[in-house]
């Protein structure tokens, strides 16, 4: 532990006996200022802008809230409101939780596909990692949603092509109860760059005499898949499932642009944060938007506690047993 | 053709074939981009008939509609967003720096404590924050200001920052600083003169994602700016499906979409080294 000057000035001191709690006061000052100084914006943001919001938000979702008339206490009025009455809130669940279920496999899917078929010697690697990439990082903006209404609206892209191809064309995708949340998959796995990126790390990092001798062995590549690259990858899987997971959970933006703001057609694109933006901004009703907020927190957290207590049984970390 | 890689036995053709493939996958995933693109230099009757990237006939009329297609013009949306962009990209590296700082080299008491809550905020969703933030801000008159979209970097919100820079922090050699040290620097003069300069590869991503997540964000914007003239880029390209209605102004929003994608897109080419090994780090998700 390295010792800085301001302390081991302090260490000397501390053989004199029975310091008064003034000098105590003084000396735990000095020994503390320079990185209670450092931290400073970051503690007044930590309990005015998150640990104080927070419990708001919990005590709020205990409360009847408008904005205009005084929090009234509602006890587990909102919760049970939620529970046992609220038809729209278990739509955006059952529209949030489809999303996340094809959404993630499909995309991690491509993800590993690609990230394998560029792994190793091919050529221009970095060319199309880049292309492939891209749409995650353009993915998130306003402009991509709206393009996406249009790819998949009554006469876009898509019509056009199939109109093209096969003489007859779609309905309006975006407009369509059935189709419109799977146009939002096509979008979340159109975005499947990142996950790539993060699987060929993690493919660069398996030794290549592993497969040489599983060749010797006669082997075929689809067992090695099974028996070496997926094992051996578990952790960079259960990395992208989590953070891929917990991203979809939070999906906005898409789904406000796509669904014209309000989950249309009928709530088929009621994503559980846009009704949480609908409950509190739209209808004013702040206080069960936060008990919204909170069975958000709570769904996730159950999320990642699976993942996590599953991923004993099917996570390998090579620096196990050390 | 994902297993071709494991083998030894790669025929003469399979590279050919697996570019081939390749190239075949990355047009498909450019072609939405790339129709956007023509369709924002097409008139408007053909973008719904031609399903073509390449249009007849360069025009840019969509741009110029498309530019003064609002109340307000787009000179004051880019504006707005480059100004809320820059100040945050400032705010966050400051602020996350400065934290990161007394995390990865500074020793007080609790430090662990504080080091434990702040891991913790990472996984908090905004969700939770989100209404009592609003009210907060509501109080103190900041509504239809650009402050809370920006105060809160200047606070260090962003904890994800601050880990990657904790992270880079504690990488830099401890005999750099304890050199310093013996020369009289105190922890200010560390952090400024050696800390900040040695670590331009995390603070160089750290401002390149703060400003594409900044310039991006929607919901900030779309909570706190009500008055048009204080509009970002992403709040008044969602007016145009307010307002159309008409097929008039379908042109118009492709151009003024395909426009608004440059900045970022720039940021991209610049560095997309950095971006994409802080991508390979595991460390930004999108």
């Amino acid at each position: 532990m390295a010792t800085t000057a301001y302390e081991t000035g302090l260490d000397g001191r501390r053989l004199a006996a029975s310091p008064t709690f003034r000098e105590r006061l003084a000396r735990s000052w000095r020994r503390n200022r320079a990185g209670y100084l450092f931290l400073a914006p970051w503690l007044i943001g930590f309990f005015g802008l998150t640990l104080g919001p927070t419990i708001a938000s919990l005590y709020l979702s205990f409360t009847d809230y408008d904005l205009l008339t005084p929090a009234r206490w509602a006890g587990l009025k909102n919760y049970e409101y939620a529970f046992f009455h609220d038809q729209r809130l278990w739509r955006a669940l059952q529209v949030t939780l489809t999303y996340v279920f094809w959404s993630i496999p499909l995309k991690l899917t491509v993800a590993l596909a690609l990230a394998m078929a560029l792994d190793r010697s091919v050529r221009g690697v970095s060319v199309y990692r880049a292309i492939f990439y891209l749409p995650s990082l353009l993915g998130a903006s306003v402009a991509v949603a709206m393009l996406w209404r249009q790819i998949f609206g009554a006469d876009g892209l898509i019509n056009q092509l199939m109109m093209l191809t096969l003489g007859f064309s779609g309905p309006s995708w975006v407009t369509h109860p059935d189709y419109a949340l799977s146009t939002l998959v096509v979008l979340a796995i159109w975005q499947f760059g990142s996950p790539m990126i993060i699987f060929l790390a993690g493919l660069r990092q398996i030794p290549q005499d592993l497969y040489e001798a599983a060749a010797m062995d006669g082997a075929k590549p689809v067992r090695q898949f099974f028996k070496i690259t997926l094992p051996l990858l578990a952790p960079v899987v259960f990395f992208n499932l989590v953070f891929q997971t917990i991203e979809a959970f939070k999906a906005f933006t898409q789904a406000f642009i796509v669904s014209g703001g309000e989950g249309k057609p009928i709530d088929s694109t009621l994503f559980y944060t846009l009704y949480l933006y609908l409950e509190a901004f739209a209808n004013f009703r702040m206080g069960y938007a936060s008990a919204l907020a909170w069975l958000l927190l709570i769904i996730i957290g159950v999320f990642t506690g699976i993942a996590f207590l599953s991923s004993k049984y099917w996570v390998y970390y090579e620096d196990e047993g050390r | 053709m994902a297993f071709v890689s494991a083998t030894k036995s790669t025929g003469r053709f399979t590279p050919l074939i697996r570019h081939g493939l390749l190239i075949a996958a990355a047009f498909v995933m450019l072609y939405p981009l790339l129709w956007m693109i023509g369709s924002s230099f097409k008139p408007e009757s053909l973008i719904f008939s031609n399903p073509s990237a390449l249009p007849t006939s360069f025009s840019f009329d969509n741009y110029i509609k498309g530019w003064n297609a609002l109340r307000v013009s787009f000179t004051t949306f880019y504006k707005n967003s480059f100004i809320i962009s820059a100040l945050a990209v400032v705010g966050n590296l400051t602020a996350c720096s400065l934290t990161a700082y007394a995390f990865a080299r500074l020793e007080f008491r609790f430090k662990w404590f504080w080091f434990a809550l702040m891991m913790g905020t990472l996984m908090l969703p905004y969700h939770v924050t989100l209404v009592p933030q609003y009210i907060l801000f509501l109080n103190l008159g900041w509504v239809n200001t650009y402050l809370p979209l920006v105060v809160p970097k200047f606070l260090a919100v962003d904890s994800f920052f601050i880990f990657l820079m904790v992270q880079f922090f504690r990488g830099i050699p401890r005999e750099i600083d304890e050199a310093a040290v013996m020369d009289g620097c105190g922890p200010w003069r560390i952090y400024w003169r050696i800390m900040l300069p040695l670590s331009t590869p995390v603070l160089a991503t750290a401002a390149i994602f703060s400003f594409i997540w900044t310039y991006d964000d929607f919901l900030g914007p779309l909570i706190y700016l009500n008055d048009q003239r204080q509009w970002t880029v992403p709040l008044a390209l969602r007016a145009f499906i307010d307002s159309s209605g008409g097929e008039s102004l379908y042109g118009a929003m492709f151009a003024m979409s395909a426009l608004s994608l440059v900045p970022v897109f720039a940021v991209f080419l610049a560095f997309q080294r950095l971006i994409i090994r802080g991508v390979a780090l595991g460390a930004l998700k999108r």
